[in-house]
C-alpha cells in the first residue's frame, strides 16, 4: 500500500511539466495530477507494488552532479542543468517521486515499449468481446486503443486454459481472458486476509487458481471482480445481464450497514441491475461487502406494497391519509411513533415533527449484528445516528420495544405509527397489535401490515434521494436511481401530508423545503443542503453524543469510542 | 385586368369525325402491346432483388445450424429509432454450443420503427443479422409488426459462415494445449 503521504513537498518534471507532490508520491498518482496518462494493470492505489504487466514502462532521469565536487552539470545546448536518463524504461508504478525526478512518457521508447507489452498481452487473449462482459470496461480494450498496434501479427493457434470455472458462490473465473495481474491475489491476501487464490504452471500456462480445497467464498469476493482489468472475473450474479454502457450510474448509499459505503447503483429504464463501491478514502475506500450488492432486489421483491390500503380494503392516497389523520386526532395523546432507523435524515426529522404535532412516544428497533471490522459494522440500521441528530430520539434504539408494548397492555397507546418497522418482530405480539390502531407507511408486506387499519406503500433507498449519517457521523447523501413503482408514494410527502392531517403546521415534503427547515431548526446542521454536500460527505460534530454506547466495533477508517474505554479497565 | 374573350377555332371536317386521334391512340396501345412487359403481376410475381438490398433486418444461423448471435447488443446500441430489443440469456452448460456461452433469450425488431438503415448489419461482430431480400411486412396490430426472435431466424435462415470462429474454438477446447 502506499505509504501515508508526508507534508514536505518536491518538485518533479513530467513531460515537461513541473509539479510539487509530496516525497514518495507514486510516478503513475504524479503524472495523473499533471493529466498524464501512464497505463497500467497490475497496479492498484489500494493495493502493494508488483510491477508485473510492465504496461506503466517510463524513462525516468535524474538532474546531473558532478560526482567529486557535487556541483550541477550545465546542458550548454539549453543552459539547464543536464539530466541522466536512464537508458532502459523503468515501471512507473515502482517509481516513487524524489526531488528533481524527471519523467517521460511520450518518447518512441515508450510508444514502443507500450505496443510491444500490449501485443505480448493480446498473444494468448480470446477474441470473446462480443460475449465478454468486461467489455465496455475493459482496460485491455481501452489500452489496445490507446496504446496498442492495432493490428495482430499472430498466426499460431492461441492457447487453450479453462474457461466457465466457478472461483466461489459469486465469482466465475475465465483463465483465458486473465493477463496475470494478480490485483485478486493481492486483494484477497492483504486486504480480506483470506489467501485462496494463486498462479499455477508458468509462462504463458501461468493459470489463475484456488488452492486446492478452498473457494472464494468471503463476503468481499465481488471487489475482485470490480478490479480485475478485463473479464477473467466476472460476477455470477450480473453475468449476461446487460451491457454495461447501457447502464445509468447513480451515487447511492449501502443501507446494509452503518458503515455507509459509498456506492454507484447502474440502472437501465428503471431497473437496476447491479452495485458497486465508489471511492471514498474516508469510508470504504474502493471496496464493499458482497451482502450490500445484493439489495436491489428488495426492489422488486414480491413482497412489494404497491397498493394504499384502507382496512385492508384498496383505496387512495388522499382518503387513506384523511383516515388516518382523523384516527390520529381521536387517539389524542396515545400514540406511539417508531421510527426506522432506516429511513434517512429528512425522514426522521418529519417523523419528528409528527411526533410533536401528536405529543407522541418516539421509538426505534435496533438490529444488533456481528460486525465484520471492515465493511459491515454491528449496527445493521444505516441511519440511527441520523434520528440523534435530528433529534427524533434522544438515547439508543431497543432491540425489542418492550416498552411499547407494556404501554399497549395498560392502555397508555392506542394507536401505533410505523414507518417500515414489523412492530410483530420487534416483540408486540399479535394480541397487542390487534388492541392498536396501527398507521404503516413501509415498502414491503410482513405480520404489522396485516394487522394494520392504514397502509401507505413508500419508497425504497434506490427510488428517492436523501441523506444518512453513518457510524463516523459522516453525513452522505444518496441520489434517486429508478423511479418507484405505481401506488408508491414518497415517504417525505406522505409524512408531510400525514403532518397536516393530523393537525400540524403545513409542510412540504420536498428536499430543499426539509433542508431548508433542517438548517435552521437542527444545530448541527446549519448551513448545510442536499445541493451542496459533497458526494464523499461531510463529518457532523459527534461530540454532543458521545456518552451513548454504541454498538459498533473497529471497522475500515473507524474507531470506536468506547474501545479506548474499555482498553484502559 | 382586362378580360380578353377568345373565340375558340371551329374543328375542321377530319377533325370531326375524330379518326386521326382514334388512329393515334391505338397507334400508341399497339406499340405497348408489342414492346416487351414492363410492369410485374405482383404479388405473383416478384422483382429480382439486387445484391446489397437492405430489407427487413433478420437473425441468420451458421451452416451447422447453429445460431449465430450471441447477443452483445452492439446492434441495439447503434439502432438509430431504437427498434431492436435484446434479452440477454446464458446458453445451459449441457448444450451443444455451450462453449459459445451467450445467446439471446429474446431478439425483437419493431418494424414500425426500423428505418432499413443497415447500421445493426454493419455493426454486428459476429455476422449474425444481415438486411435480406424481404421488402413487405404488413400486418394488422402493432403486435404483429414486432418480429420475434422465432420469426427473425424465419424469416433469415442459414447463411454461409466465413470464419468459423466458434468451431475452431471448440475444436481447440477438445484438443487442448500441446502440454509441456
Amino acid at each position: 500500500m502506499i505509504a501515508p503521504l508526508k507534508p514536505d513537498l518536491i518538485t518533479v518534471n513530467i513531460d515537461g511539466k513541473e509539479i510539487a507532490v509530496p516525497k514518495g508520491t507514486n510516478a503513475i498518482e504524479a503524472a495523473r495530477l499533471v493529466g498524464v496518462d501512464v497505463p497500467y494493470y497490475c497496479y492498484h492505489p489500494k493495493l502493494s507494488v508488483v510491477g508485473n504487466c510492465r504496461m506503466c514502462l517510463i524513462e525516468i532521469g535524474m538532474p546531473a552532479v558532478d560526482p567529486a565536487t557535487k556541483t550541477p552539470i550545465m546542458d550548454p545546448a539549453t543552459g539547464k542543468q543536464k539530466i541522466n536518463w536512464i537508458p532502459r524504461p523503468q515501471i512507473g508504478c515502482a517509481t516513487n517521486a524524489s526531488p528533481g525526478l524527471h519523467i517521460r512518457t511520450n518518447t518512441a521508447q515508450i510508444k514502443d515499449c507500450r505496443e510491444g507489452v500490449m501485443e505480448f498481452l493480446l498473444v494468448n487473449h480470446p477474441l470473446d468481446c462480443p460475449i465478454c462482459d468486461q467489455a465496455g470496461e475493459c482496460k485491455l480494450q481501452e489500452q489496445s486503443t490507446g496504446y496498442g498496434r492495432g493490428y495482430s501479427r499472430y498466426v499460431e493457434q492461441k492457447n487453450f486454459k479453462p474457461k466457465r470455472t466457478q472461483l466461489g458462490p459469486r465469482v466465475m473465473l475465465d483463465d483465458e481472458r486473465c493477463i496475470l495481474c494478480s490485483r485478486c491475489i493481492r486483494f484477497c491476501k492483504e486486504v480480506v486476509k483470506d489467501d485462496v487464490l494463486g498462479f499455477i504452471d508458468r509462462g504463458s500456462y501461468s493459470t489463475l487458481t484456488c488452492f486446492p480445497g478452498k473457494a472464494l467464498e468471503n463476503n468481499y469476493s465481488l471487489n475482485t471482480v470490480d478490479i480485475c482489468p478485463v473479464g477473467a472475473l466476472t460476477s455470477t450474479d450480473f453475468r449476461f445481464k446487460m451491457r454495461v454502457w447501457f447502464l445509468k450510474q447513480t451515487n447511492s448509499i449501502d443501507t446494509e450497514s452503518s458503515v455507509g459505503a459509498n456506492t454507484v447503483v447502474w440502472s437501465r429504464e428503471g431497473v437496476i441491475y447491479r452495485i458497486t463501491p465508489r471511492p471514498n478514502d474516508g469510508v470504504n475506500d474502493t471496496w464493499m461487502a458482497d451482502t450490500g450488492r445484493e439489495l436491489f432486489k428488495a426492489v422488486r421483491a414480491p413482497n412489494r406494497l404497491t397498493a394504499v390500503k384502507l382496512d385492508g380494503l384498496d383505496t387512495s392516497l388522499e382518503v387513506a391519509l384523511n383516515s388516518a389523520g382523523a384516527i390520529l386526532k381521536a387517539a389524542g395523546r396515545t400514540v406511539a411513533l417508531v421510527g426506522s432507523g432506516r429511513s434517512s435524515v429528512e425522514e426522521h426529522s418529519l417523523a419528528r415533527k409528527l411526533a410533536e404535532t401528536l405529543g407522541a412516544s418516539t421509538h426505534m428497533v435496533s438490529r444488533i449484528g456481528e460486525g465484520d471490522r471492515m465493511l459491515i459494522s454491528g449496527d445493521r440500521n444505516p441511519n440511527v445516528r441520523g434520528a440523534l441528530v435530528v433529534g427524533l430520539i434522544k438515547k439508543l434504539p431497543t432491540e425489542k420495544l418492550t416498552a411499547l408494548g407494556g404501554a399497549i397492555d395498560t392502555g397508555a397507546v392506542t394507536v401505533v405509527v410505523s414507518l417500515g418497522e414489523d412492530l410483530h418482530a420487534a416483540g408486540l405480539t399479535a394480541a397487542q397489535l390487534a388492541k392498536v390502531k396501527i398507521i404503516y407507511l413501509g415498502t414491503h408486506a410482513d405480520t404489522t401490515t396485516k394487522a394494520a387499519q392504514v397502509v401507505v406503500p413508500t419508497l425504497t433507498v434506490f427510488e428517492k434521494s436523501g441523506t444518512l449519517v453513518n457510524q463516523q457521523f459522516r453525513l452522505q447523501k444518496f441520489a434517486k436511481c429508478v423511479p418507484g413503482p405505481a401506488g408508491a408514494t414518497d415517504d417525505l410527502a406522505v409524512l408531510a401530508k400525514l403532518v397536516v392531517t393530523a393537525g400540524g403546521t403545513a409542510t412540504l415534503g420536498d428536499l430543499p423545503n426539509v433542508w431548508a427547515s433542517l438548517a435552521t431548526t437542527v444545530a448541527g446542521l446549519a448551513a448545510i443542503s442536499y445541493a451542496t454536500l459533497p458526494d464523499t460527505g461531510l463529518l457532523l460534530d459527534s461530540t454532543p453524543f458521545a456518552s451513548l454506547p454504541f454498538c459498533e466495533g473497529e471497522t475500515f477508517h473507524y474507531q470506536p469510542a468506547a474501545t479506548t474505554a474499555t482498553m484502559k479497565v | 385586368m382586362a378580360v380578353i374573350p377568345l373565340e375558340r377555332k371551329p374543328l375542321t371536317l377530319i377533325e370531326r369525325t375524330y379518326v386521326p386521334q382514334i388512329v393515334a391512340g391505338l397507334k400508341t396501345t399497339l406499340t405497348h402491346l408489342l414492346r416487351p412487359k414492363e410492369t410485374l403481376e405482383y404479388p405473383e410475381q416478384r422483382p429480382a432483388i439486387p445484391a446489397g438490398y437492405r430489407g427487413v433486418p433478420t437473425l441468420v444461423k451458421d451452416p451447422h445450424g447453429r445460431e449465430k448471435c450471441v447477443s452483445c447488443q452492439l446492434c441495439e446500441f447503434v439502432c438509430p429509432p431504437k427498434a431492436i430489443r435484446i434479452t440477454p440469456g446464458e446458453i445451459a452448460p449441457g448444450a451443444p454450443t455451450s462453449h459459445v456461452e451467450k445467446a439471446p433469450q429474446e431478439f425483437e425488431i419493431d418494424m414500425l420503427r426500423c428505418i432499413y438503415c443497415g447500421m445493426c448489419q454493419e455493426v454486428c461482430p459476429e455476422e449474425a443479422i444481415f438486411l435480406q431480400n424481404q421488402f413487405s411486412m404488413t400486418g394488422y396490430t402493432r403486435e404483429e409488426m414486432v418480429n420475434n426472435k422465432a420469426r427473425l431466424y424465419e424469416l433469415g435462415g442459414t447463411l454461409p459462415d466465413q470464419h468459423h470462429k466458434w468451431d475452431k474454438k471448440k475444436t481447440a477446447e477438445e484438443h487442448g494445449n500441446d502440454r509441456h
